[in-house]
């Protein structure tokens, strides 16, 4: 019967599962940093909020909820399928996790792609801060505010997608070449989870961006 | 070599149940409820951060370490947003008036 040799820990620590651990709680530790990261801006993101409910919802009707919409379904779905991978990797199905990760990082590229449509869209109609910034009405102040924060935002959550992308394009191939089984499979959870994170951070950004104003 | 390539049932039910709350949340946010429009949104966002974080990311395994420095990054995360709201939604003079064009 076909079996694949047993991967060996590195040499400082004492089994696999030990050095699975390590790693894993690296990830979140990173993740951690992540989270005050996003956090300070969602913080600025409340704060004038609630000093301009009125604005802020008058901007937020100019976003492309269409979009928005799709885009956050194409990135739950590709977390999907990340998560699927994780679990298929680990039965040593190593051409089928290849496919997966690789359908989810080509997911992240629609992802890219709407934003740029949509960032487009935004050029034209002024509502870019810092690319010809107009809006008419007395919310202007808030509108360029909001518009900041969605500027900054969602550009650095498009920078954090890029390189998932690279990231699941890379483990993808390693799992191609039969890296991963169920003893090692460090590198594909941990992908995973900052592939997951992204996720978690648009979830949050989608629900400030484009929900408030919609109702009247 | 087994070959199981149906997704675990979990996993299928985590995303089934991510996109029905995406589904809700946009169809809510049209439904005009005031200050409660944005209290429902931020709570559906809660939960589908929940889902993605207990299953996709594995914290149900309940692995005491990983949880707790997962919870950390959210717990400072927690002091930050109350200190510094604390602060803004209680200035008497919060925004600042100004004038555009400055």
């Amino acid at each position: 019967m076909h079996k694949m040799p047993d991967a060996q820990p590195a040499f400082q620590f004492v089994d696999m599962r030990q050095q699975h651990d390590v790693a894993r709680l690296g990830m979140w530790v990173f993740l951690a940093t992540e989270v005050l990261f996003f956090g300070g801006l969602i913080l600025s993101y409340s704060a004038y909020r609630t000093g301009y409910p009125t604005g802020f919802a008058e901007a937020a009707r100019h976003t492309k909820i269409v979009i928005g919409t799709a885009n956050t379904a194409i990135l739950l779905t590709s977390s999907f399928l990340v998560a699927w991978a994780v679990t298929v990797a680990r039965l040593r199905d190593s051409r089928f996790a290849a496919l997966l990760l690789w359908t989810a990082a080509l997911l992240g590229v629609v992802f890219l792609v709407l934003k740029g449509v949509e960032y487009s869209a935004e050029f034209n109609e002024h509502l870019l801060p810092g690319f010809g910034f107009a809006f008419s009405g007395p919310h202007i102040h808030a509108a360029h505010l909001f518009f900041s924060f969605y500027l900054v935002a969602t550009g650095l959550h498009a920078v954090h997608v890029a390189v998932g992308i690279v990231v699941l394009v890379v483990i993808g191939l390693r799992a191609h070449q039969r890296a991963y089984s169920d003893l090692y499979h460090s590198p594909i959870t941990v992908a995973g989870l900052y592939w997951h994170f992204v996720d978690l951070v648009w979830i949050f950004l989608f629900a400030l961006i484009y929900l408030p104003g919609r109702g009247g | 070599m087994t070959r199981t390539r149906r997704p675990p049932r979990v996993l299928l039910l985590s995303w089934l149940a991510l996109l029905a709350l995406l589904a809700t949340t946009v169809t809510i946010a049209y439904i005009p409820l005031g200050v409660a429009n944005t209290v429902i949104a931020i709570i559906i966002a809660a939960v589908k951060g929940a889902i993605v974080a207990a299953i996709f990311m594995e914290l149900r395994e309940r692995n005491p370490l990983t949880v707790t420095f997962a919870g950390a990054g959210f717990f400072w995360l927690g002091i930050m947003l109350w200190l510094a709201l604390a602060d803004y939604v209680t200035r008497p003079n919060f925004p600042p008036v100004m004038k555009w064009g400055l």
